[in-house]
């Protein structure tokens, strides 16, 4: 069937199957390989993504769901080669190993101090429930969101 | 995984939701898809024909009726949270709604998608169940009015007919009721192990989460209340004649002992309120 919306600020029109997972759609069909898949029980947030400005897992959303909608990827949020704060707070530190998850992570970030700019530590945390990340304890990703809220 | 191929109509209207799924013996409604995906992509369910009925106009958002609160059948677990007319006349349900999976489950999760599930495991049905809320249903005859009491029939089973859509939650106003929500888990964003919802509004009803095939009230400590029971004394009771599931995540003992522990907290926080 037929799928229109506007993928980090491009239109597109795509013919797909009403099954077809929005995650598989951003890999595969439109080619943004950024956005990951961590786990098949909606648990990981490696597959976070924006839709209309808010966090969703890719993976739980059919593409058709996704009809007349704005996504955005990790691959739209740096504009004219300049990181966005957010990519750049969790280079400056270090929140990052294997990065699996972080494009996931960054994401649901970006999405939490939208609705909560000036969180505590403890907002952070609680605000990260729906991403798992294997490596870095969440130490230093907790540090760089709360360093691009101050930012 | 990917689900199994299925046919896909999207309805933009309950009249039309409703001839859809009447067309079909294995249709589904496709609200959030928080539950239902899920179960699709482990092919745990493989219904023939998904009737998208998330852009229904009209199904979402909190309404003043006077004396109850109308919560559209798609208001998403986060704008529940946050709604003032919610926070300030049943703000059990605000509370309930913000502890829900994780930010992004909240997104997409509907309230009546969580209440037509009917899982065992599930949050507001226990809430519903304490506050002695009601569902609004239009199916082929019309629409009809059901008591939370009636509704959570077994395991992921309502009295809803596969033909009818939940259009709207209907809680009575409790501004000045005393209530608590207590949920147990191991893990951030883990479903409850056992939860409850007490709501005390000169009498105490107790709703219980993963506590029985479907959600249930704590009739055995409600009656114990009622009879003068202290607190403790009736959380004793949070499992009289109930069957709680044994998994991997607890016994059915295990269950029973945290029932009495959280409807004893659950008493305890309401009183204070
Ligand atoms: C990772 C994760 C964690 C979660 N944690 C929790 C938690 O802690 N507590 C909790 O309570 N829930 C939790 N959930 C479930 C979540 O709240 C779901 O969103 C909710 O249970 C279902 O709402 P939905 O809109 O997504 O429904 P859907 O998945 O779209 O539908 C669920 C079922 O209800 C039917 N249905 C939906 N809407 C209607 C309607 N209006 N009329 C008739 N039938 C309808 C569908 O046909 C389907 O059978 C979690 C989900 C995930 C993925
Ligand atoms: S891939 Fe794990 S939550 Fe989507
Ligand atoms: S950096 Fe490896 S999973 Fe998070």
């Amino acid at each position: 069937m037929e799928l229109s919306l506007t993928v980090n600020g491009k239109a597109r029109t795509d013919d797909v199957e009403p099954r077809l997972l929005l995650v598989h759609y951003l890999r595969d069909v439109a080619r943004l390989t950024g956005t990951n898949i961590g786990c098949d029980t909606s648990s990981c947030g490696a597959c976070t993504v924006h839709m209309d400005g808010e966090a969703v897992k890719s993976c739980t959303v059919l593409a058709v769901q996704a009809d007349g909608h704005e996504i955005t990827t990790i691959e739209g949020l740096a504009s004219d080669g300049t990181m966005h704060p957010m990519q750049e707070a969790f280079r400056q530190n270090h929140a990052l190993q294997c990065g699996y998850c972080t494009p996931g992570m960054v994401m649901a970030a970006t999405s939490f101090l939208k609705e909560n700019p000036h969180p505590t530590e403890a907002e952070v945390r609680e605000g990260l429930e729906g991403n798992l990340c294997r490596c870095t304890g969440y130490h230093n990703i907790v540090k760089a969101i709360l360093a691009a809220a101050q930012s | 995984m990917i689900p199994a191929k299925f046919d896909y109509a999207r309805a933009s209207s309950v009249e039309e939701a409703v001839r859809l799924l009447s067309s079909e013996e294995d249709s589904k409604a496709l609200a959030g898809g928080h539950s239902l995906l899920p179960l699709m992509r482990l092919r745990i369910a493989a219904p023939t024909l998904l009737v998208d009925i998330g852009r229904i106009k009209g199904l979402s958002g909190v309404r003043d009726k006077g004396d109850a609160v109308g919560i559209g059948a798609l208001t998403r677990h986060a704008d529940v949270a946050s709604d003032a007319t919610v926070g300030r006349e049943a703000p059990l349900l605000a509370k309930v709604a913000s502890q829900i999976g994780d930010p992004q489950v909240r997104h997409r999760g509907t309230f009546g998608g969580s209440i037509a599930h009917g899982d065992p495991a599930s949050d507001l049905p226990a809430a519903c169940l304490a506050l002695g809320a009601s569902f609004v249903a239009v199916g082929p005859e019309g629409e009809r009015v059901i008591p939370a009491d009636d509704f959570f029939q077994g395991f992921l089973t309502t009295s809803l007919e596969a033909n009818e859509v939940l259009t709207e939650i209907l809680v009575p106003k409790a501004a000045g009721a005393r209530w608590s929500f207590q949920k147990f888990n191991r893990r951030a964003q883990d479903w409850a192990i056992v939860g409850c919802a007490v709501v005390q509004n000169g009498l105490t009803r107790i709703g219980l989460v993963n506590m029985e095939a479907a959600p249930v009230r704590a009739k055995g400590a409600e009656e114990a209340l009622a009879d003068g029971a202290s607190a403790g004394e009736a959380a004793g009771h949070a499992s009289d004649g109930l069957e709680p599931p044994s998994d991997l995540n607890a016994s059915s003992e295990f269950r029973r002992h945290l029932a009495s522990v959280l409807v004893r907290r659950g008493l305890e926080e309401a009183g204070k309120s």
